[in-house]
């Protein structure tokens, strides 16, 4: 009945450990807009790079109109009628709009000649599709919708008929967002297929015609999008985990620890990350964060550990405001008043892979006077200190001498968060404790959180994965956006519920 | 860097490095073979010519103690992720500090000036170096860039003082007068004199001690000071840093500082030591070796030392060399040195590769 | 009049001693514009020197010195393509290896082949490029001002001179108006966008530094075959650092570097006549300030005291596809 405008068969992609894509087969119809959703980490962006050609799978077979291509690279599926819009542009900044759509196909040696027949057919594109931009701007004097705009015009120029578009909208004011499927629906109308990459359930449902659901590297479903709802799709992304939930009793919440005030940032490019936050975390309880990656989490734990600066907003702490955060010093102040903080990417911030996992195990606390030995660092007391940390927290290898990096992502958690919640602090900050962890080390992980909540500690968790935040928080705060939009009880939530919040859908 | 895993320790800081500077030595046999000598007597002569009797491995020391102060002075910036190649420079103004002190305050008495000499040579050194770290780390500006252009500033400076200002008349060169015996350094001769020992005339001299214990501080102070484990958080991973509370840009400076002062330290070999007068490019290229020797001794103070014996044993071996074969310049030794840097530092990743595999067969047969 | 003739002599031999900087800064600029970071001109530029010396001696011609030149000055810059694009390696390192190699090698070399102490044998008749005298310059040169402006700053230089002057605008033309310059500059910038483009980084990279080799080469056979009459030691003497400092002075674009390029010229052409001559209000100038100006306006610059210099964005990182 429908052509199929892109076949994909048994593809599959590893990087070293991490099976990224599971011998994935999908069908796009030709004239349609087929959505990707999933979580973060789920393989939609790998396997969109594959069909791209940006990375070659291991194995699995690629058909474009009924017949096998060889995708080796960009070129290929440029040849090949494939488009591509990544989430982060692949723009020259310091080029003209012109320039950067002329980038590979120039059409001569020349530039002369090629940037006439290029100003033509750029105008007509911008008329037929609305696209218009100033083709003499620089990229970076230009906002982030026309940089869009740009990049959906280098795919066009290239005469792609199978668009794929990476989070497109994630940059997007929503009248942005409306005129971009305003776009692809007429894209549509044409022949042209869009493949669209989003974890927005309400965009889904707005323009796409099927949908496929990813999770951990496999599809999970695909679905018509009228015989679908965002409850049904929510559940099938996030899926139901084997149940690590460790014993939890009710939470005993005491003093405020914690109080924050009207926190708003922005980043260096002047847009809004946080956007008048205020909430509070009790002595005793551990307050949930829930929210998609990306929708101001980071900033809040940055903000409170003192790593970024804000805009506006206070933050209280024992009932006293903590010095204005953005600065080294002030990171420091954090650990000396008994705040603690496990970032959410451990490799860039939480520990040194290069390092020892001794010198890892000490990584904020070196000033520390325990360690030191008169003017020196005392190098057996830090690998004591290791050693215990070591035991306590079950690190397998128990080796204070093994390089960082060469333990697993649940052992190097441990030893970050051991090295925080070894202080005993009032506060823990904690981010995403279980990414890439084994079964096994979320439970102990768990456990531990939820013992340094029993002895009145407060906590701060964020996670991207629901079932976490379910399983530890009493409270939950769901963002997105950079805005609190919903707060839910820890024992009586509701998972749909929360889904759709984090969807952006205040309910 | 993830390919560290790969091979046990031993191969990737000995096997490694040696199979590299053997390519280096065979490289340069090539050179010799190509102007028609023969390798084999070439290294015999240069062998013979660096340890063979008492002045040739004073001599050998002697070069060493320089090379010693500029590689430890790459190899702790490189710590702290910094490309320091303004040791020539760096060195060249803090013999203008020790001068300073030697020629116009040698009426103090001997410890003043051998206290003050060194301190103000380093203290020169060190902010010669921190202009430019201060420049990274506040401004943006690259400091392989800006280092470079402060070896031409450096060299312009000392060029003019010494030609103008610090001359003394009737020199054929532009030089200062010679030290006062009680301001400059005393030589290995006269300390082993002391002890009852004769030995050979040499700019060999107390700054050889220094080296070794400045070796010695600059291992402490990396691995075992809370200050070098804030220097390699910096150099390794600046949001780490930031992360621990750790301030980037004061850590950048310092090490700079530190690494300018250790460079200084050279300057204080050869003015105060070997020269005993400033002189117009005393240097002669002596920083820029030590890349060579930082590269090669995989930046460890240990490291460092035994390459810095080995570019000593090849500066003077090499001098003889010129000396006994008519064919092969002085500047032989520089062949070496510049496949060295070729080998173990831009090309330290050719063999890698090939090596893991070879152990990763090992490993699974 | 004398003063007016002074002053053609002046910028005539601005002129000369600007060639080798412009020829090694358009270098330069492939390599950084590419996204290359190139410590290695001053190796290059001498190692070419050498090849242009020794070739020029044996074959009696400069043009034969001049291949030999190029050939061994991409010769070198295909190392450091093979270190630093190939294997990734650290291109700072890379540069000072080829540096230093090359002040050893050429200085064994020569010794060991002319036994003249480390430089070639001096060359004269056509292995040298001799200065070219326009038409009519000896008529015209009569005429006031216009007369002496050709004689003696438009007539008189060799092919080099006029090599150089038209290789100017045709560098400028590859990088800006050409499907290569554009991809080159694109690479500088942002490789990512240039693989997703599906054009290959470490090919583009390669060819950039061919490029970076052959003006290299130019400018080595300048200073051994037209500005002297044979290879010294060392006789770069720094020039490829200076057009280092003149690239960056001129934002790494090809006419700003070349205008760096000729004021660092100029002030190395007046440093020799104002030696202890005294000016009004300052006095007497020494040649060491000179000589040292270039430098200090590229750290000002750099610091951003004076303008802003911002270098191509990617370079020195190598190119890895994973981010």
């Amino acid at each position: 009945m429908t052509q199929t405008a892109l076949r994909l068969s048994g593809i599959d992609k590893r990087f070293g450990p991490v099976h990224a894509n599971r011998s994935i087969d999908l069908s796009v119809a030709k004239g349609s807009i087929h959505g990707i959703v999933g979580e973060n980490g789920a393989g939609k962006s790998t396997l969109m790079s594959i069909v791209y050609g940006y990375y070659q799978a291991d194995s699995g077979t690629i058909e474009v109109d009924g017949k096998r291509v060889t995708i080796a690279s960009p070129q290929d599926a440029i040849a090949a009628g494939i488009g591509m819009v990544h989430q982060h542009f692949m723009l020259v900044e310091n080029f003209t709009v012109l320039e950067n759509v002329l980038l590979g196909a120039e059409g001569g040696a020349l530039l002369a000649k090629g940037e006439a027949a290029a100003r033509a057919e750029l105008a007509r594109l911008a008329r037929d599709y609305g696209l218009d931009v100033d083709l003499d701007a620089k990229i970076e004097d230009l906002h982030v919708g026309a940089q869009q705009r740009v990049e959906i015009l280098k795919a066009l120029y290239r005469g792609a008929r199978i668009l794929i578009l990476d989070e497109p909208t994630a940059v997007l004011t929503p009248q942005e967002a409306d005129k971009l499927f305003e776009l692809l629906a007429l894209w549509r109308s044409q022949g042209s297929t869009v493949l669209l990459i989003t974890h927005k359930l309400r965009e889904i449902m707005a323009i796409t015609d099927r949908v496929t659901v990813m999770r951990q590297g496999a599809i999970v479903a695909t679905r018509e999008t009228k015989d679908t709802s965002q409850a049904e799709l929510a559940e099938l992304m996030v899926g139901r985990r084997v149940a690590t939930r460790v014993p939890k009793s009710a939470a005993a919440p005491g003093a405020e620890i914690l109080r924050v005030e009207h926190l708003s940032c922005i980043d260096e490019r002047g847009a809004a990350r946080l956007q008048d936050i205020s909430f509070s975390v009790r002595a005793g309880e551990i307050v949930g964060i829930a929210g998609v990656s990306g929708n101001g989490q980071t900033e809040i734990l940055e903000t409170l550990a003192g790593l970024r600066a804000v805009a506006s907003g206070r933050i209280l702490y024992k009932g006293e405001a903590l010095p204005p955060p953005g600065t080294p010093a002030r990171a420091k102040f954090a650990r000396s008043v008994a705040i603690a903080h496990v970032p959410e990417d451990r490799h860039r911030m939480g520990m040194v892979v290069g390092f020892d996992a001794y010198e890892t195990a000490i990584l904020g606390y070196h000033d520390d006077d325990a360690l030191r030995r008169g003017p020196l660092l005392s190098e057996s007391r830090s690998i004591e200190r290791c050693r215990d940390l070591m035991g306590q927290f079950d690190v397998r290898p128990a080796d204070p001498r093994l390089r960082s990096g060469q333990f697993s992502g649940g052992n190097q958690q441990k030893i970050v968060l051991g090295r925080e919640i070894d202080r005993d602090p009032d506060l823990l900050l904690v981010g995403q404790p279980t990414r890439g962890v084994d079964i096994g080390a979320i439970e102990f992980i768990h456990k531990r959180i939820v013992e340094m909540r029993d002895r009145g500690k407060a906590i701060l968790l964020v996670s991207c994965e629901l079932d976490e935040i379910l399983a530890l928080a009493d409270r939950i705060l769901v963002v997105c956006g950079g805005r609190i939009i919903g707060e839910a009880d820890g024992a009586a939530a509701d998972e749909k519920r929360l889904g759709l919040m984090m969807a952006g859908i205040a309910a | 860097m993830s390919s560290r895993g790969d091979m046990p320790a031993w191969a990737d800081y000995v096997l490694l490095p040696l199979i590299n500077l053997l390519l280096a030595f065979v490289l340069s046999g090539l050179v010799v073979l190509a102007i028609g000598e023969d390798p084999v007597r070439a290294m015999r002569i240069l062998v013979e010519g660096a340890i063979g009797y008492p002045e040739a491995i004073a001599f050998t020391l002697y070069y060493a103690t320089n090379f010693i102060f500029t590689g430890l002075a790459v190899a702790l910036a490189f710590h702290a992720g910094l490309f320091n190649i303004g040791g020539e420079g760096q060195a060249y103004v803090a013999g203008l500090g020790v001068a300073l002190i030697c020629l116009y305050l040698d009426f103090l008495p001997w410890p003043i000036i051998f206290v003050g000499a060194i301190a103000l040579g380093m203290a020169f050194g060190a902010a010669w170096a921190a202009v430019p770290g201060w420049l990274q780390a506040k401004r943006g500006s690259h400091v392989v860039i800006t280092t470079i252009m402060f070896n031409f500033i450096a060299a312009a400076l000392m060029t003019y003082l010494l030609s103008n200002v610090m001359l003394e008349p009737g020199r054929g060169a532009p030089e200062t007068r010679r030290f006062i015996a009680s301001a400059t350094l005393p030589s290995m001769q006269t300390m082993l004199g002391w002890i009852g020992i004769e030995a050979p005339r040499s700019p060999l001299n107390f700054a050889f001690f220094m080296a070794i214990a400045a070796a010695f501080l600059v291992y402490v102070y990396i691995w075992r000071t809370r200050w070098g484990y804030a220097l390699r958080v910096v150099g390794q991973n600046e949001q780490a840093a930031r992360y621990a509370g750790i301030d980037p840009a004061k850590t950048i400076i310092v090490a700079m500082a530190i690494s300018g002062a250790l460079a200084g330290l050279m300057g204080v070999n050869e003015i105060m030591g070997a020269h005993q007068r400033l002189l117009v490019a005393f240097t002669g290229g002596f920083g820029f070796v030590g890349i060579a020797v930082a590269l090669m001794g995989r930046n460890h103070p240990l490291g460092v030392c035994l390459a810095a014996l080995l570019f000593g044993a090849l500066y003077q071996g090499g001098a003889e060399l010129a000396f006994e074969m008519r064919a092969i310049s002085r500047e032989m030794v520089v062949v070496i040195q510049g496949l060295i840097i070729l080998f173990c530092g831009a090309l330290e990743n050719m063999f890698r590769p090939w090596i893991a595999t070879l152990f990763a067969r090992h490993k699974a047969a | 009049m004398d003063d007016f003739v002074q002053l053609v002599s002046l910028l005539a031999s601005t002129v000369r001693l600007s060639i080798p900087l412009i020829l090694c800064a358009l270098a330069g600029l492939f390599a950084e514009r590419a996204g290359v970071v190139d410590i290695g001109l001053e190796g290059k530029m001498l190692a070419a020197a050498f090849a242009a010396g020794t070739v020029a001696a044996l074959s009696g011609s400069a043009w034969i010195g001049l291949i030999a030149a190029i050939i061994v000055a991409v010769v070198f810059s295909m190392i450091h393509a093979f270190a630093c694009i190939t294997h990734r390696g650290n291109q700072v390192v890379s540069g000072m290896a080829l540096n230093v190699l090359a002040v050893g090698l050429t200085a064994v070399l020569a010794f060991a082949w002319f036994r003249e102490g480390g430089q070639t044998p001096a060359l004269s008749g056509a292995a040298r490029f001799a200065p070219i005298v326009l038409p009519f310059a000896d008529t015209i040169g009569q005429v006031p001002i216009l007369g002496p402006i050709y004689a003696r700053l438009i007539s008189g230089h060799n092919a080099l001179v006029y090599l150089t002057v038209a290789i100017i605008p045709i560098v400028s033309f590859v990088i800006f108006k050409t499907r290569f310059g554009l991809r080159l500059r694109a690479v500088g910038e942002n490789p990512h966008a240039v693989d997703t483009a599906g054009i290959s980084v470490a090919w583009l990279r390669y060819r950039a530094l061919i490029c970076t080799g052959v003006l290299c080469g130019v400018a080595g056979s300048y200073l051994a075959t037209a500005m002297a009459s044979a290879f010294q030691r060392e006789m770069t003497a720094g020039r490829g650092f200076l057009a280092l400092a003149a690239l960056i002075f001129g934002k790494w674009m090809p006419v700003p570097a070349v205008l760096a390029c000729l004021l660092f010229a100029f002030a190395d052409a007046l440093q020799g006549r104002l030696q202890g001559v005294a000016l009004p209000i300052v006095g007497v100038v020494p040649v060491q300030a000179i000589q040292a100006l270039p430098y200090l306006l590229t750290v000002l610059l750099l610091a951003g005291f004076v303008g802003k210099a911002v270098a191509p964005k990617a370079s020195g990182i190598p190119y890895a596809k994973e981010k």
